[in-house]
């Protein structure tokens, strides 16, 4: 995975959707070593407070802030009969659209896209998660690679919701 | 309503009938009997640090407002005009010289006067706009920075009656050379769909540990981190900890820490380059308090329990969390994480890392205790009639001290919502050795 950063690559937006939607279908099937595969070795996974997206775990109590450690260890954990809010796994179906490039220099891109992902449990609840997605996706010479996605969620507060138990 | 006890607590043994996690009439008993009388957490002074801050939250179901009057004083403020009753604030928080209710245009300063009534002339001449200031809550009191309010005017003072209590909170604040403790941005705010009675019983529960938590422990484990319970002389505490009746329906369970926490006790996950940090940490705690008082501080984890729904968690992290019965079977939790002002900002990354490990809605252990207490909610609902009474002797035949995998604390707890429900004071040995 330690594949070079390609640094004069040119990516269209169409791409970027295309890895998304892979992306999504992973997650869905809870393919998640295959997602793994998907990441940089120095990958983060946050979802900012609702209240406060715009802010830094480092100074701000955030849903989830993982590195890659604790992103391998998150899917260990999954993987287990033993992570009870998410056995049996829920259900998800993930709809991703508005994709936009925002930004892309060095190698790195910078992706806006907005999701809604619908969660569902047998006897227990589901929900829907809406928000945005921000991501620093990596053009490496095996093709894109995530260095960052951040999901910011639309509620004021996740409520219902209840948790973020499964990847987001 | 059911015409048995809500529990059987005769020395050896302690029943819970578990209409009392069902019956929408016992919520409105509970509203009542408990979060009229008892005091509730309403918020901590570094929420609102200047004159004019305000929050917004509901505190035992009431909209208020937390402010900082013009003066610097700590106010809440009932969150309704006294016109014709809409909001005046309906921001999450801010700062502010008006409160505002767009309906008619009253507004109130930040310290609850009311100010502009428009068209006031057409009012007859006994209108006094003094007497229609914001409505404030009857008894309203901190310890130490943490807020409290009572909407029982004629209740006991707050530090009377947090009892045993305030040992702990010292405990907290004392991590701070200053004594001031902060509420870190990034409130997590989730509902729980059981009854609230239920987080009560799972905060402090450490039975459940091993059975719901493997995944956190195997997590820690693969993390370098040494997951053993520590053996040997030396320790301040038994060494699997203890759990303690502190009055008035408050309990903890306490124990050595041997899982890292911030203040100040380093494990690996921190990461190398904390570990001067923690170890400066430390130091700070040795000079200031003698080694002791800081092992004691840095050195042993609790789980506090302020009777009825507030749960400060001292140990990976500082948690606050406090809890409201929307519903029978469904809770609103609000947590945050709590800090020590002087902190660098090494030392609070690795707090609030420490904190998502095992706390919040994406945390490795949280996610799993709501599904175990929406799994009871579940499995007792309609099965109430046939299957009266949940169990809860763990430890009750025991002569001396209490393990925190006892159930002493749970036991403490519902002896206390008992007899603010009932009337009725348990006579069981182990309650009466407490208030003795």
């Amino acid at each position: 995975m330690a594949t070079a950063r390609n640094e004069t690559a040119t990516v269209t937006r169409e791409q970027v959707e295309d890895f998304l939607y892979h992306e999504a279908a992973l997650l869905d099937a809870w393919e998640l070593d295959a997602w793994l595969g998907l990441l940089t070795e120095d990958a983060r996974y946050l979802i900012p407070p609702n209240e406060a997206p715009e802010t830094s775990p480092d100074d701000t109590l955030f849903i989830i802030a993982d590195d890659i450690n604790r992103i391998r260890s998150r899917v260990k954990r999954l993987r287990s009969r033993d992570a009870h809010a998410e056995f049996p796994p829920s259900r998800t179906r993930r709809l991703i659209t508005n994709v936009r490039i925002v930004e892309m220099a060095g190698g790195e891109i910078v992706v806006s896209a907005n999701f809604s992902v619908h969660r569902f449990r047998r006897g227990g609840r589901g929900g829907e998660y809406v928000g945005r997605y921000l991501y620093r996706l990596r053009a490496t010479d095996d093709g894109l690679r995530i260095a960052e996605r951040r999901a910011v969620l639309d509620s004021e507060e996740l409520g219902a919701l209840g948790a973020v138990s499964f990847i987001l | 309503m059911t015409d048995k006890p809500y529990i059987i607590d005769n020395g050896h043994d302690f029943r819970l009938n578990r209409i009392a996690l069902v019956d929408p009439e016992i919520l409105i008993r509970e509203r009542e009997r408990i979060f009229n009388t008892c005091w509730i957490y309403a918020g901590h002074e570094s929420e609102i640090s200047a004159p004019g801050d305000f929050v917004t939250r509901a505190v035992a179901g009431r909209p208020v407002i937390l402010a900082r009057d013009s003066a610097g004083a700590v106010r809440l403020y009932l969150n309704t005009c006294r016109h014709r009753g809409a909001k005046v604030c309906r921001e999450r928080q801010g700062n502010t010289k008006r409160f505002y209710c767009f309906y008619h245009g009253w507004s109130y300063d930040s310290d609850g006067r009311l100010v502009a009534v428009p068209g006031d002339d057409a009012y007859p001449p006994d209108f006094d706009r003094t007497k229609l200031g914001l409505a404030e809550v009857p008894r309203f009191e901190n310890y130490r920075g943490f807020w409290f309010a009572c909407f029982d005017a004629g209740a006991p003072d707050l530090e009377t009656y947090l009892a045993g209590a305030t040992e702990y909170i010292d405990l907290v604040v004392d991590q701070s050379p200053s004594g001031t403790m902060e509420i870190v941005t990034g409130v997590q705010e989730y509902d729980v769909e059981a009854n609230w009675k239920l987080l009560v019983e799972n905060s402090f529960d450490d039975y459940h540990l091993h059975s719901t938590h493997s995944t956190w422990l195997e997590y820690m484990k693969d993390a370098g981190v040494n997951i053993k319970v520590p053996k040997g002389e030396g320790l301040l505490l038994p060494k699997r900890g203890i759990g303690r009746n502190l009055g008035n329906g408050h309990a903890v369970i306490d124990n050595a820490n041997f899982r890292g926490r911030p203040v100040a006790a380093w494990i690996s996950i921190y990461g190398e380059d904390a570990k001067p940090a923690v170890e400066a940490a430390r130091a700070e705690l040795v000079a200031r308090l003698g080694e002791e008082r800081a092992e004691r501080v840095a050195n042993t984890n609790r789980n506090l329990f302020v009777f009825p729904n507030l749960m400060i968690n001292d140990g990976s992290s500082v948690t606050v969390r406090t809890f409201w019965p929307a519903a029978a079977d469904r809770m609103e939790v609000t947590a945050w994480a709590l800090g020590p002002v002087e902190e660098t900002a090494v030392m609070r990354k690795v707090r609030l890392d420490s904190f998502l490990t095992f706390y919040g809605p994406g945390g490795f252990a949280t996610p799993d205790d709501v599904e175990a207490l929406q799994q009871v909610q579940q499995g007792i609902a309609e099965t109430v009639r046939e299957v009266p009474w949940s169990v809860m002797t763990r430890g009750i035949a025991k002569e001396g001290e209490q393990l925190n995998s006892d159930e002493l604390h749970l036991r403490t707890f519902w002896r206390r919502w008992n007899a603010l429900m009932t009337g009725i004071e348990s006579e069981a040995p182990e309650a009466v050795r407490a208030a003795e």
